[in-house]
């Protein structure tokens, strides 16, 4: 697997392939906790404004604005107040949280005391999905020896401000990676969400004010308060600064994470180049999912020679969105009525039954993806298909209900072949019944 | 929730008046967890405790449910609750090694259908089964957050990845 960057200096990658580059030692060695002790001879306010002027946006999924974020916490609150790590990487596609927290721990620990210092909080989780054991594993090796060496505890570097961050773990439930839930299963209970407002950063942990931030946000944030934000932001573009990390799977030569500045261009040469190409040279491209399993699958002549470029802006141009950052590159062997079909299974087993658009729509979708796939599929099943979407899409409690309906919706869109190939597999005639054309967003 | 995973509830006994009882030792894990949490909030150290009690017990049962509940304060139908929701426990007895098979996009389009006939055919059983000597269950899960190394398997809690039918067999046979 490759771990590299393209295009830029490598920034999020920079101790990947540094031998013992989880030690407090190596890290030290090649600049770290630098940011840290420049972040505390700073104000909360100065961190805060540099964070925003590096147009840092989270790198979880959403993409909303990191500076903004920390810039709603009530510092003023008489409450305890949470930074939260948001390590529960469960999105189908997305792997990178998983390299850094491997290879670089102390950069999570870093970026986590910064924000905790900046917004005034003392206390620091770490929620990593069950199955990253021997990440936890990992994390608590660097927590100790961070203890050892004064970045942890009381008077953190001689200063006044103190802080202690804790690893916590989740079960196996992709939902307590939405911030409300994994607030929820971090209080011990059931991973269900909440409801916003109030949003976590007013009312969150135990009731107080919680950033919640993915792992790469937080790692982003002793690069921009080294080098200062406007820097950071001019990695990337205007809108979208600094770089970002991209989850390659599926068929190319080369998959593994790759850092792209923010604005890269192109997709096609990422994939054709930078990947390696197709996996099986004499197999075609027949469809991307750029942004980890919730975003729009687009098809290849949404990509082939249209210069996408690699950003939040560009991908939603392209029909598409920036999301988890999980590419997943699929060739002309893959019947997108059967991708599809796996993801809603997907959709439907993590799907956490607490409203009922979500819960019982992904269970009939499911239904009529295995009647299509046994042969029994009918004509009017693209339809049907579509109708539940709809019922789902905007009118469920979390965004997993519209993270079930939108790859569903844009592959019968893109793709309508491969959904009339199987609906009309017993019925003389090629008209599909379906109305097929479905709004983008 | 998952079909594929040994969740269900048949045959087994849900309630009992004996508590587990755990060593000295698995006593103080409990309560290293209980320090990283408020005083006054020790059910968040709920998740933790619940793989310990599945850890040293094999499943978690209704014995074990009711240590946790005495541990931390909460009643027994709290926590069967929070324990029930989550796919990685299980509430009856599995195989020495646990095999989870990730059936998600990525795998599945590298090969995962492949490797799940020939784990079936090698042990003899279906996803959701154990073998007869108690050796292996298998399971089918979701994305493991390993997509770019697929196909990918865990066992127990390590992972096996880029994998191919020769390297299954080579994993298998290697584990006593
Ligand atoms: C269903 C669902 C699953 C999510 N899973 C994750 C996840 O695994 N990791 C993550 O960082 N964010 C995930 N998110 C996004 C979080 O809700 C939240 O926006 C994010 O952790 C905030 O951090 P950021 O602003 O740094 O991205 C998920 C959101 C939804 C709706
Ligand atoms: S949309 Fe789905 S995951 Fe979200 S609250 Fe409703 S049932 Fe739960
Ligand atoms: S799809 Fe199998 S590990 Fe992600």
């Amino acid at each position: 697997m490759e771990i590299r960057a393209i295009g830029c200096e490598p920034l999020q990658l920079k101790r990947m392939h540094i031998k013992d580059s989880h030690t407090l030692k190596v890290y030290l060695e090649t600049g770290g906790y630098q940011a840290l002790n420049k972040a505390l001879n700073m104000t909360q306010d100065q961190i805060i404004e540099e964070v925003k002027k590096s147009a840092l946006r989270g790198r979880g999924g959403a993409g909303f604005p990191t500076g903004i974020k920390w810039s709603f916490v009530p510092r003023s609150s008489p409450k305890p107040k949470y930074i939260v790590c948001n390590a529960d990487e469960s999105e189908p596609g997305t792997f990178k949280d998983r390299y850094l927290l491997e290879r670089d721990p102390h950069a999570v620990i870093e970026g986590m005391l910064i924000a905790a210092y900046a917004l005034g909080a003392q206390t620091g989780y770490i929620y990593f999905r069950g199955e990253y054991k021997y990440l936890i594993d990992i994390m608590e090796k660097a927590l100790e020896e961070a203890r050892a060496a004064k970045f942890l505890g009381k008077n953190i570097l001689g200063s006044d401000f103190s802080c202690e961050i804790y690893t916590h773990t989740g079960a196996g439930a992709y939902i307590c990676g939405e911030e409300t839930a994994l607030l929820s299963s971090l209080e011990g209970y059931r991973g269900h969400p909440r409801m916003k407002p109030p949003f976590p950063a007013v009312e969150g942990l135990y009731g107080c004010p919680t950033v919640v931030n993915n792992v790469e946000t937080l790692t982003a944030v002793p690069q921009i308060i080294e080098m200062g934000g406007d820097a950071w932001r001019s990695l990337g573009t205007e809108k979208s600064g600094g770089t970002k990390l991209w989850s390659v799977s599926g068929h190319v030569k080369r998959p593994g994470v790759y850092e792209l500045p923010m604005g890269y261009r192109d997709m096609e040469k990422f994939i054709m180049e930078d990947c390696g190409g197709m996996l099986r040279p004499d197999k075609k491209l027949k469809a991307v999912i750029p942004g980890g399993s919730s975003v729009y699958i687009m098809n290849a002549d949404q990509i082939i020679g249209k210069g996408v470029t690699m950003d939040y802006e560009g991908l939603v141009e392209a029909g598409s969105a920036v999301g988890s950052g999980g590419f997943i590159v699929m060739d002309e062997t893959v019947d997108i009525m059967e991708s599809t079909k796996n993801l809603t299974e997907f959709y439907k087993h993590e799907s956490c039954g607490w409203c009922t658009p979500c819960r019982e729509g992904t269970d009939w979708l499911v239904k009529i993806f295995n009647r299509i796939a046994e042969g029994r599929g009918r004509p009017e099943d693209a339809q049907l298909l579509l109708d539940i979407c709809d019922n789902i899409e905007g009118k469920s409690f979390c965004p997993l209900g519209d993270a079930a309906a939108w790859p569903i919706q844009s592959a019968i869109k893109r793709f309508p072949e491969d959904f009339k190939k199987w609906l009309f597999k017993n019925v003389n005639g090629d008209k599909i019944v379906a109305n097929v054309e479905v709004e983008a967003v | 929730m998952a079909t594929t995973v040994p969740t269900d509830f048949t045959n087994q006994v849900l309630y009992t008046d004996e508590v587990a009882e755990f060593s000295p030792e698995v006593i103080e894990e409990m309560k290293s967890h209980l320090k990283k949490y408020p005083p006054e909030r020790k059910r968040s150290a709920l998740i933790p405790l619940l793989f310990i009690v599945q850890r040293e017990r094999g499943y978690i049962d209704a014995p074990g449910i009711n240590f946790v509940a005495k541990f931390l304060d909460l009643t027994v139908t709290d926590v069967w609750e929070t324990a029930t929701f989550y796919s990685m426990f299980h509430f009856r007895p599995i195989g020495k090694y646990h095999i989870q098979i990730c059936k998600t996009l990525s795998c599945k389009i590298m090969g995962e259908p492949e490797i799940t006939n020939h784990i079936c055919k090698k042990l003899g059983i279906k996803p959701g089964e154990t073998t007869p000597d108690g050796k292996f269950t298998l399971s089918m899960v979701e994305c493991l957050g390993s997509c770019g190394t697929a196909p990918v398997m865990q066992i127990g809690f390590d992972y096996y990845e880029n994998l191919t039918p020769e390297k299954v067999d080579q994993i298998l046979d290697s584990l006593e």
